[in-house]
């Protein structure tokens, strides 16, 4: 039967066709790394040799470090006779992780919870929506302290100080899953409504059955830009908490030292940006094994 | 009204937009148990409106509807019907097996007895092989096939279908008019059909209900005598273009616009917009 054959025959090529999208990403990683590394030096050199400045701004050691300083200084002792700054730094990276994955999942969780609410009433909808997105219109910054003042005090000693942070990572999560969940569940194809409808199903089963399997390309979209802000959360909410275990703190005690060390600050934003980014193949990773759409189903 | 009818329509009425369109006028209309009956007409017609009406799925403005003896909502929330659509509407995060057996789920059948239908079901449609691909690795007739075995999945006693090949290729179309047939005669259930097709509607139905244009009214209805087991053959005897002219003219009777059969379509088959 040749239908069943080419049934068959389709397994193998698409695993040929996955390898070879694979080799394309590392060698495109690469390329643009390359190219990204070569703009900055090449940009430093030219304003070093021409002298040529913009404004105040000088390219020097102290502006533009080299890339190989920065990389360089992870390996160097952080301070006299203590650990290299890459092991102070994956510490430091580990504790905020803690607080910003522990953020995500509470944000997801209460922007999914928000977001079906939402899409299952107009009223909700139209009552709550405008200081939804107010709430993310005032900056981090200002509500971080609030939260820890009225957050802290009520938390358990194992969650005290760090449990903080994470509802201010809750707080950049939630958002854009709130939103997305909205639109996810109320884009469903009417013929499916229908045909659930057929079935004589409770809005329940529709919930879980139709829309939520539906909407999860949505969702998952959601999630990519959720999971990286859960990480400035993370670092933003340990100023005002005064934790120095963190990323935040990290960046904080480097920035009071840029003069004498502008590396060890720069080498710390770059473990915070891979911090971010492997939030973000996390996502994508549990998305592949979660979502199974049709290619042009997914987002 | 026969007591036995499987559905029963009587003085159906249903306009749209507070009175201003009337889609379908006083519709009656018996369908025994074992018919295959099919609606045909032009477009706009209200056949498929009529066809939701029977499922519950949109309420009629004027008259009483019963299916299996109930009011067509109780036999909704009974599951007495089984549909079928134009697009096959299937969930394309589940599986061919797991789209067949999403009925039997929702009425909470255990998982063994649930994987025992759905073998059932894909031998029926005869879809052997595909019970782990996903809808989008199918082709449009096979998808249609595992729509058709959804809603066969519970047995029901009622099958609605609107337009289910009417997006397929005309030999696409004739080889599922012929494995509907099949299994037609082998569940013994009563199917509903809307169709835009007369050579499909003659092949198909023992009663051919003919629909005037909007509003919608039953100009005719048409028997048809074609032997059982119906076969290829079937559509290259006399008696088969007898009933072809015949529900043409009937279409032609009830003020079908020539004009508005889409150019580049065969001669049997009328244009057919959205209702």
């Amino acid at each position: 039967m040749e239908v069943a054959a080419l049934a068959q025959a389709r397994p193998r090529f698409i695993d040929r066709r996955r390898a070879r999208d694979l080799g394309e990403r590392v060698g495109l990683f690469f390329a643009v790394l390359l190219a990204l590394w070569a703009a900055w030096e090449s940009s430093r050199w030219l304003a070093e040799s021409t002298g040529l400045s913009v404004g105040q701004f000088e390219a020097n050691d102290r502006t533009m470090p080299h890339i190989h300083a920065i990389v360089g200084e992870l390996f160097e002792p952080s301070r006299r006779n203590g650990p290299l700054l890459i092991d102070v730094l994956w510490d430091a990276a580990l504790f905020t992780a803690k607080e910003a994955a522990a953020g995500f999942i509470l944000g997801a969780l209460f922007g999914f919870a928000l977001g079906v609410a939402l899409a299952h009433s107009g009223l909700l909808q139209r009552g709550f929506l405008p200081y939804i997105v107010a709430s993310q219109t005032v900056p981090i910054l200002a509500v971080a302290p609030m939260v820890v003042v009225w957050v802290n005090p009520r938390l358990p000693d194992s969650l005290k100080d760090w449990g903080a942070v994470a509802v201010i990572s809750a707080y950049l999560t939630f958002f854009p899953v709130t939103i997305n969940t909205m639109r996810g569940l109320t884009s469903v194809d009417p013929r499916a409504l229908e045909l659930m409808r057929s079935y004589a199903s409770s809005s329940w089963r529709v919930l879980w059955k139709l829309r939520f399997p539906a909407a999860l390309p949505f969702i998952f979209a959601a999630l990519k830009i959720a999971a990286p802000a859960s990480v400035v959360g993370a670092i933003i909410g340990e100023l005002p908490a005064s934790i120095q275990d963190g990323l935040g703190g990290a960046i904080l005690n480097f920035n009071q030292y840029y003069i004498t060390g502008p590396t060890r600050l720069w080498a710390t934003n770059l473990i915070a940006a891979l911090l971010g980014i492997v939030f973000f193949l996390v996502v994508v990773a549990t998305e592949r094994v979660v979502v199974h759409r049709a290619p042009e189903n997914v987002a | 009204m026969s007591a036995d009818a499987v559905v029963s329509l009587q003085g159906v009425t249903k306009t749209f937009g507070d009175g201003a369109v009337t889609a379908l006028e006083s519709i009656d209309l018996d369908v025994r148990p074992g018919e295959f009956v099919s609606l045909i007409g032009p477009s706009g017609c209200g056949k498929s409106t009529l066809l939701r009406i029977i499922g519950d799925l949109v309420p009629p403005t004027v008259g009483e509807v019963t299916v299996n003896g109930k009011s067509a909502r109780q036999a909704r929330l009974d599951r007495e019907y089984g549909i079928v659509f134009q697009d096959a509407v299937l969930y394309d995060w589940r599986t061919v097996a797991k789209n067949i057996g999403l009925p039997l789920e929702l009425l909470d059948w255990d998982r063994a007895k649930r994987a025992r239908r759905v073998e059932e079901l894909i031998e029926l449609v005869e879809l052997q092989g595909f019970a782990e691909h996903h809808p989008w690795q199918l082709s449009g007739g096979m998808q249609q096939r595992v729509s058709i075995a959804r809603a066969l999945s519970f047995s029901p006693a009622l099958l609605l279908m609107d337009e289910p090949f009417g997006a397929l290729d005309e030999m696409t179309r004739e080889r599922l008019n012929g494995e509907l047939l099949r299994i037609w005669e082998a569940s013994g259930s009563t199917v509903v059909f809307v169709t835009h097709s007369i050579a499909e509607a003659v092949f198909l139905s023992t009663r051919v209900v003919v629909m005037s244009r909007r509003p919608g009214r039953i100009a005719a209805v048409v028997d048809v005598d074609l032997p059982q087991p119906r076969t290829a053959d079937t559509r290259e005897e006399p008696r088969f273009f007898e009933l072809v002219t015949e529900v043409r003219d009937r279409l032609r009777e009830g003020g079908l616009d020539e004009d508005r059969t889409a150019p580049g379509e065969g001669e049997l088959v009328l244009g057919e917009g959205p209702v």
